[in-house]
């Protein structure tokens, strides 16, 4: 165990990546000589070199279909997308490129890339450069999506992600790459779609990926003073769900708070949402209760800004609605 | 290998060409029969681009198609039977009926594959030759791209990264004049498109699209040099689209003029000329003879074929979670 920041975390997957398997590199803007604009690819490119580690020009919509090929023929491409707000530019590369070729060439290809990305607002960054789009990249067949809140699971499902046979969509949050935590040393993997118990409880539970599971903590704390014993689970992988999880913790809560940044309207709160009803409507005692951020842009003022975001109360006061 | 075609090289690149037009050929009549489903694209006209590129390939380099990909794929060395059994649906198809004749792939045989996005053939050929340079491989990766393609943004981007790391691969560029509809006079400015080839800093040659043997010469050259690890050049082939953007248009808007002029230059006839020679009629004939028996044995068995049981696509787990 080591005590370390979420980005250097990733920093050491990828290190301990690039060191036990040569076909793994990455690429991607600002990555190399700067080491990453949240210093996640720091010391790599002086350690492996610049035929793994390279700098590219700013050709997102290319770079990601370049990675679902390269992946195709031998090689397992690590590829950083600087802010989720820029993988619009990449969608045609995962939506008609590698969601399909496994299913439509009958098994005689794979696609095991990795696609990084951060988004998340609070930071200040403004409308281009603040959002969640977890539903963007969820909907889409054939390829996984995870979301670590921590440290630990920032190492362990990045392994996990680059070893892969399918493409991965890898979601950090910029207000996280500074959070410390205990990470495990070595070849720490964490299994995609398993979900975390991030804190128990027995009134409500609270299902929520990456910043979303830390408001939760301390939503839960603030429904503590209150006698409400609220659960957190931290989802971790967006897709595929670990729906077991999510049965199980209603079946001993029966009710339901679903968090998600991004837009309410078509998000991946309305998802987990209609996916409890398909699991667990039998054990629910009230509707479930969906905290998101409204659908508009993201506006700059930190006062603007603070409004929109989800955060502890907004969750607590969900969680209070459940229980009515 | 030489950049010239040996005698027997250009009779094989003849067959293919041959096999290439007798599948188009029985393609629109079983289109008009109603025996084939959504639309097809037919290359007829363009058999050269196809079959002379990759004819300079190796095996196991990598070709990557477009929508109008059917001579890419029998100059590939891909079977016709499994071709035609693809474009019917059929469970013997290269992909089990599961892709269409837009989309076939042959892993085996490095054709990953044909491309429906117009312009996505160029940055996953150039991502193919990233992969190849990674691994420090001797293969190559080839994209045929049209002149429609070279107004997308990716491929400016393509181009640019390949030329910028010296990637492996050959830029195809299949001039047909059409977009769609669209002649290319009202989608670019410039009639040679091959001239950008400057800004990436990259080689370039115009080559007419229409003589086989000219296009194997120019990626003969341009493989070695990828191969050699000099980086990435641009061919443009001169052609035309004689047959229409897919069974499905109406037509009105090319001139049939300019269509019978290009018919005159027919690929077929331009290679005949230069084997007659060499190879004698009797020859040609008897290859010609055996390449359209052989496309009419493939498609009656294509068409006698089982169709495909639908299943869901279990090896995933982010699919298998369908219920």
């Amino acid at each position: 165990m080591a005590m370390m920041r979420y980005a250097e975390a990733l920093n050491a997957a990828l290190r301990e990546e690039m060191q036990r398997d040569d076909r793994v590199f990455v690429f991607g803007e600002d990555i190399g000589t700067y080491g990453g604009v949240f210093k996640v690819t720091k010391g790599l490119l002086e350690e492996f070199g610049p035929m793994r580690v390279r700098d590219t020009p700013i050709s997102e919509q290319t770079l990601t279909a370049m990675a679902v090929t390269a992946a195709m023929t031998g090689t397992r491409p690590v590829l950083e997308i600087m802010y989720a707000d820029f993988m619009p530019l990449s969608l045609d590369a995962l939506i008609n490129q590698a969601s399909i070729y496994e299913y439509i060439w009958n098994g005689q290809v794979q696609m095991p890339f990795v696609l990084r990305t951060q988004g998340g607002g609070g930071a200040g960054a403004g409308a281009q450069h603040s959002k969640s789009l977890d539903a963007l990249v969820a909907h889409i067949p054939g390829i996984k999506v995870v979301a670590p809140a921590t440290p630990a699971d920032a190492k362990g499902l990045l392994l996990a992600a680059i070893r892969d046979p399918q493409p991965v969509v890898f979601l950090e949050h910029k207000l996280l790459y500074n959070v410390r935590g205990e990470v495990p040393d070595g070849d720490y993997v964490v299994e995609i779609g398993r979900a975390r118990t991030a804190r128990e409880g027995t009134d409500v539970s609270i299902f929520a990926t990456s910043k979303m599971v830390v408001e939760a903590e301390k939503a839960a704390e603030l429904l503590a003073q209150e006698g409400i014993s609220a659960e957190v689970i931290d989802l971790r992988t967006l897709r595929p769900l670990d729906t077991e999880a999510i049965r199980a913790s209603i079946a001993k809560t029966h009710h339901a708070v679903v968090v998600n940044e991004g837009w309410r309207f078509c998000g991946y709160a309305a998802e987990l949402s209609a996916t409890i009803m398909d699991l667990a409507f039998d054990e629910l005692d009230a509707p479930v209760q969906r905290v998101t951020m409204p659908d508009m842009p993201v506006p700059y003022s930190e006062r603007l800004e603070m409004a929109v975001l989800p955060d502890a109360a907004k969750i607590a006061a969900a969680a209070r609605r459940a229980l009515e | 290998m030489s950049t010239t075609p040996t005698l027997e090289q250009h009779l094989e690149m003849y067959r293919r060409m041959i096999v290439t037009r007798r599948l188009e050929e029985r393609i629109g009549e079983l289109h008009k029969a109603g025996k084939t489903r959504g639309p097809i694209h037919r290359c007829d006209g363009q058999e050269a681009v196809g079959v002379g590129a990759t004819a300079a390939l190796r095996e196991d380099d990598h070709v990557t198609s477009t929508h109008r990909g059917h001579a890419h794929y029998i100059g590939k060395g891909l079977d016709p039977h499994r071709v035609m059994a693809e474009i019917m649906g059929r469970s013997t198809g290269y992909c089990g009926g599961r892709a269409g004749h837009m989309l076939i792939a042959d892993a085996t045989q490095g054709m990953l594959g044909g491309n429906a996005i117009v312009g996505a053939s160029i940055p996953a050929a150039t991502g193919m030759a990233l992969s190849f340079q990674v691994l420090k491989s001797s293969r190559i990766a080839l994209c045929f791209f049209g002149d429609g393609a070279a107004q997308t943004g990716i491929c400016h981007e393509s181009m640019n990264i390949a030329a910028l790391w010296k990637l492996p691969v050959v830029f195809m560029l299949e001039h047909n004049e059409y977009g769609l509809t669209v002649h290319h006079t009202a989608q670019s400015p410039v009639a040679d498109l091959s001239t950008r080839a400057a800004g990436y800093g990259m080689p370039s040659e115009i080559v007419d699209g229409n003589n086989a043997v000219a296009v194997y010469e120019a990626v003969a050259r341009a493989a070695e040099r990828a191969r050699r690890g000099e980086g990435p050049s641009l061919i443009e082939a001169k052609t035309y689209r004689v047959e229409g953007f897919s069974t499905s248009d109406m037509g009105g808007y090319q001139d049939p003029h300019v269509i019978a002029q290009w018919k005159e230059r027919d690929p077929i006839l331009v290679s005949h000329a230069l084997l007659k020679d060499d190879a004698g009629e009797a020859r040609l004939q008897h290859i010609k003879d055996d390449a359209i028996q052989e496309v009419d044995r493939a498609i009656e068995q294509a068409l006698a074929d089982p169709l495909p049981e639908f299943e869901l696509f279990a090896p995933s787990a982010a699919y298998s979670e369908v219920k």
